[in-house]
Order: C-alpha cells, then sequence, then structure tokens
C-alpha cells in the first residue's frame, strides 16, 4: 500500500469494532463451524463402528459439540442484540436498518451496481457499506434468528415437556407441520448460513485487497485504516 | 336400544346387589372418601348410562378397527360390551342395510348431546363428497349431522387426523381430516394418529373417557399427552446403539443382525410421536423398530408424502423436483461459490485493466465489505 502520498492522501485510523463486537465476531465463527460440520453428521452420520455400545458415544458426543455450539451461538447473539443498544453506532448496522430512508435504498443500489462491475468507484463508509448491511441482516441476522428457534424447537424435543419445550417446541412444531419438516428446514438453514459465509468470506478478502482501507484486519484490532481521506460515515 | 346403566351391565353379569353394595362401598374407602360418598358412587352407578358410542366409517382401510378389536388390556370385548354402548359400527355391528342405518338416526334423537362421535377415515370434499357414499348418500353428510347431535369426536387413525393415504399428494378427492372439515359443528375433537393406532392406545383412550367423564389431557394438537408426548426414539430399546454411533447401514449387514440403530435407514423414530417402543404391538409382543425395520411415522402428519421411508433426509417438495435438503442447500452453495469465483476473476481483470490506465488509480474501489 506504499503509494506515493498526494498532499491530501494521508492514513486515517477510525476505531470501528468494538472489544465485545470483534469476539463475538470469532466466537461465533468457531461455534459456526463446529455447528456446521457437526450438524451435517448428525443428518449424515459417519459409517457405523463395531464393538459394543457401552464402549462408545461417539454420536452422543456429535450431537454434545452440537447443542454446546448452539447455546454459546445463542448466548454470544444475545448479549450482541444488547451491545447494538450500548455499543458504539457501528454495533447497531446490523440490526436497524434504515428501510424508510430513500437515500439508504439509493446506495443499496449504488454498491449493487459495484458489485456487479457496473460502476468503477465505490463510496467509502467507516462501517459497512448500505448492502453489506441489509445483505447480513437478512441472511445472518435472521438465519441466525431462525436457526436457534428451530434448534431450540428441536433440542425441546429430546427434553421433554420442560421450559424449552414450552417456549419453543410446543409451537414450532405445529407451524412447521412436523417434526420431520422442522428438521428439514433446518437442514435447509444450515446451507443458507453456508451459502453466506462463502460470500462473506470473499467479500472480505476482495475488500481488503481491492480497497483502500483495512478489512479482515479491523476485526482483530478493531481500527480500520484509510488511505486518503476520512469516510463520510 | 340399551339404555343400560353401570348397575344394569353388573347384574347382568352376574354381580348381586349385595356384592354391587359391597364394591360401592369399597371403592369409597380405597378412594379415601367419607362412608358418604359409598352412596354416591351407588347412585352414579345406577344412573349413569353408558356411553353410547356412534363409529362411523369414511374414507379408510379398516385397519383402526383391525386394531382396536385386538386390544388386550382392556379386551376389546370387554370395552364393547360393558364399557360403552357402540350403537353403531358397520364394520362389528350384526345388523344391516336400512336397519343398521336407522341406528344411527335413532342414536342421535335419543343422546342428542350425550354421545361419542368416532370418526374413521375421513370425508372427501371433492365432487360435493360424492367419493364415500355411505346407504345411499355423501359420508360427509353423515358426519356432519352426527357432529351436530355428539358430545365430543374421536378422530381415529391418521385419515380421520391427518388425511392419511387419501388425503396424499395429489390428493384427488380432497380427503380432509376430520378437524378441517368446512361446516363441522365445533365440537372437542381428540386425536389417535396411528395407521393404526396402537389397540392399547385406543381402548385406553376409551376407557379415560368413561372413568373420568373427560378426555385425557391433550398437546396443543389435540393428541392425548399420555399416548403422544414422546417420540419413538426417546424410549426405543436401540438407543444406546445411536448414542454410540452404531448404525445399520444396509438390511443384509453385519449391524442388521446385531440389532443396531436404523436412522441411516431410515426409521423415523426421532421425529414420530407414539408409544411403539413401550406400549409396543400385539400385546406387547414387538414393535417395527424391533422386528428390524424403521419406523415409517405413520402418526405423524403427511407422512405418506415426506419421500422415501428409507432416507433420513425427506423429500421436498414445491421445488418442481423432489429433493431433499442437501441436494437443495448443496446446489446453492454450490452455485454461490461458483458466482464468488467468477465475480473473483472478473474483479482481478477489471482491476488489471484500470491499472494499465493510469486515470483510474484515483476512482479505484473503497467500498467496504460485508
Amino acid at each position: 500500500m506504499a503509494s506515493s502520498p498526494a498532499p491530501a492522501e494521508r492514513v486515517q485510523s477510525v476505531y470501528v469494532y468494538e472489544a465485545p463486537v470483534r469476539l463475538w465476531h470469532w466466537i461465533n465463527a468457531l461455534a459456526i463451524l463446529a455447528l456446521c460440520v457437526t450438524g451435517y453428521l448428525i443428518g449424515k452420520p459417519l459409517p457405523a463402528i463395531g464393538g459394543e455400545p457401552y464402549a462408545h458415544f461417539l454420536f452422543g458426543k456429535i450431537r454434545f459439540v452440537h447443542f454446546v455450539s448452539g447455546q454459546i451461538l445463542l448466548v454470544g447473539f444475545a448479549l450482541r442484540v444488547y451491545w447494538a443498544f450500548v455499543g458504539n453506532v457501528h454495533a447497531r448496522e446490523l440490526f436497524f436498518i434504515p428501510v424508510t430512508r430513500a437515500p439508504f435504498w439509493k446506495e443499496v443500489f449504488y454498491e449493487l451496481k459495484c458489485y456487479m462491475l457496473m460502476k468503477k468507484s465505490a463510496k467509502t463508509y467507516a462501517g459497512h457499506n448500505p448492502l453489506a448491511q441489509i445483505s447480513i441482516h437478512l441472511l445472518f441476522v435472521w438465519g441466525i434468528v431462525f436457526m436457534l428457534v428451530t434448534g431450540l424447537a428441536l433440542y425441546g424435543e429430546g427434553e421433554g415437556p420442560g421450559v424449552i419445550h414450552t417456549l419453543f417446541t410446543s409451537w414450532v412444531i405445529p407451524l412447521f407441520g412436523e417434526s420431520q419438516d422442522v428438521h428439514t428446514w433446518h437442514h435447509l438453514g444450515m446451507w443458507v448460513i453456508v451459502s453466506f459465509v462463502i460470500v462473506h468470506i470473499y467479500a472480505a478478502v476482495r475488500d481488503d485487497i481491492l480497497s483502500r482501507h483495512s478489512s479482515i484486519s479491523s476485526m482483530v484490532s478493531g481500527w480500520k485504516t484509510f488511505e486518503g481521506g476520512r469516510p463520510r460515515h | 336400544m340399551a339404555t343400560e346403566t353401570f348397575y344394569d351391565v353388573m347384574r347382568r353379569q352376574g354381580i348381586t346387589r349385595r356384592s354391587f353394595n359391597k364394591f360401592c362401598s369399597l371403592t369409597a374407602a380405597a378412594l379415601g372418601l367419607s362412608p358418604a360418598h359409598a352412596d354416591e358412587i351407588r347412585h352414579a352407578m345406577e344412573t349413569k348410562p353408558r356411553l353410547p358410542v356412534l363409529w362411523l366409517h369414511g374414507l379408510e382401510c379398516t385397519c383402526c378397527s383391525e386394531s382396536f378389536i385386538r386390544s388386550a388390556h382392556p379386551l376389546a370385548k370387554d370395552v364393547i360390551l360393558s364399557m360403552i354402548s357402540l350403537d353403531y359400527d358397520d364394520t362389528l355391528m350384526a345388523a344391516a342395510g336400512h336397519q343398521a342405518e336407522a341406528i344411527i338416526a335413532e342414536t342421535i334423537e335419543k343422546y342428542d348431546g350425550n354421545f361419542i362421535l368416532a370418526v374413521e377415515g375421513n370425508p372427501p370434499l371433492n365432487q360435493e363428497g360424492m367419493s364415500c357414499i355411505i346407504g345411499g348418500r355423501p359420508f360427509l353428510e353423515q358426519l356432519k349431522e352426527a357432529a351436530d347431535h355428539c358430545k365430543a369426536i374421536i378422530s381415529w387413525g391418521s385419515c380421520a387426523s391427518w388425511g392419511c393415504v387419501q388425503a396424499a399428494r395429489p390428493n384427488p378427492t380432497q380427503a380432509t381430516p376430520v378437524h378441517k372439515v368446512p361446516g363441522l359443528a365445533d365440537k372437542p375433537i381428540i386425536k389417535v394418529p396411528g395407521c393404526p393406532p396402537i389397540a392399547e392406545v385406543m381402548t385406553g383412550v376409551i376407557s379415560y373417557i368413561l372413568t373420568f367423564d373427560r378426555f385425557p389431557e391433550l398437546d396443543n394438537q389435540g393428541r392425548p399427552k399420555m399416548f403422544y408426548s414422546q417420540r419413538i426414539h426417546d424410549k426405543c430399546y436401540r438407543r444406546p446403539h445411536f448414542d454410540a454411533g452404531q448404525f445399520v447401514e444396509h438390511f443384509d449387514d453385519e449391524g442388521a443382525r446385531k440389532g443396531y440403530c436404523l436412522y441411516k435407514v431410515g426409521c423415523k423414530g426421532p421425529t414420530t410421536y407414539n408409544a411403539c417402543s413401550t406400549v409396543r404391538w400385539n400385546g406387547g409382543l414387538s414393535f417395527p423398530i424391533q422386528a428390524g425395520h424403521g419406523c415409517l411415522g405413520c402418526s405423524e402428519d403427511g407422512f405418506w408424502d415426506k419421500g422415501s421411508f428409507y432416507d433420513r433426509l425427506t423429500d421436498i417438495n414445491g421445488f418442481g423436483i423432489e429433493a431433499n435438503a442437501d441436494q437443495i442447500g448443496g446446489a446453492a452453495a454450490g452455485l454461490v461459490g461458483a458466482g464468488v469465483i467468477a465475480h473473483a476473476a472478473a474483479s482481478a481483470v477489471k482491476r488489471a485493466r484500470s491499472k494499465d490506465a493510469p486515470s483510474s488509480d484515483t476512482s479505484k474501489n473503497t467500498h467496504e465489505d460485508a
């Protein structure tokens, strides 16, 4: 990035991602990785192992890891929603979409055109651009809510009558039809998350390379550095 | 037509008045009630009529009746002859033709608002119900008329509870489960799903209604909790193999001989609410998983439309072709991956080009990532 600096071009830094947000991001990433791997294996178990059943607890362990990761995801999500209220302005980008603001939509379409390689330059944002904001909100935030609710409903099935059963299982299963349908939708939800992760990582890496600001390192340090001029937002 | 009370039945079966009085006193003592309550029990036994039941048959295969007559605890004969007054059941009754049909009208008139309507099967709604004709008129009419006058409805089996095979896609006759029939009187409905339901579950439900004069506690889908609150999987005797990760891969492999878990050959035990793994069938002899075959999920809504009985991932209809979650999701993720690669290549080409042109340096992408 060592291009000859013009007088106006100097590196500036903005503190975007606060520590709880960064911690949440990486714990979430690990939890989702564990959930996808174990979830896939629950749907399609590994080849059977021999011996006596009392000597093994493989599938039980896989399910245990799935449930623990799911609970970490749940607690993390709850704290993240809390942080959206008490954190800085960037902490609420994913949760509060200014859908009633016309300029917001104009910028969404502008970003779309940039990603379709129809526009050369893009505007600079300290946090997420409007397109990223809305796609994360729809696919990730609501995707995670969907996975948490269906996941808890399925967990409540195994646990039997109790708090989780009353709060989730009792209404989610009739809503989808029957238990098997909830399993199927939960499984489809995993693929939505996987698709999101692919796009997310790609966009982050691409941005890091192509743009004049830091992208990946900002989720580690919290600081986003901009070459030449501060961002508008 | 019988308006027999419980006392009448006991007398008919050779129990003396003296024994009956003793029974009432002992029952009061056993229940921890004061001696005065013995009179109340006696009064109830002498005046309470046996519960009249109309057992109607719509579109069905009679497997519910077949199951019912095999009940061991209590014996079906005790239920029919001593506990309820089964006024009409075209399969079990001696009368036939117009005489049989006349009994329905008579029961409705005599016990208006006081009889139980047991429905086996369901009515088809298309062609004004012409796909199921009983005694010269659509079953739909007969059902509605009986429902108008009954006290409560028992939906026997998956047909009456969910729709079952005749309601499977594309459901040409529009067979409709009892609780969804438009214009049906708003009466309490108890669902006893299964194809068929377990005999002891059927007689158990009737025994409960008779003993306590009310429905057993129902879950929010209308099934008695006492039999349908747990999955087959929760009490399956092969569950240790599931937790260990020991599965039958094929029906002829070593795992099948050793009685491993049938999850990978499509057992629907983990998603099926029924009492098979505890009550079992044929007097507690066995149940499908014990016989080496996975559960089909016959007591679940729409189990015919979920694709193969031998796959865990069931088909998702409505995508034009039948595909399961992994095929659809995997294809979507693959498309996204391919799109990402194509986009990366296009971005690289575009950047290389703009590097060639010196003027583009100031208009470099500075947008933010996801």
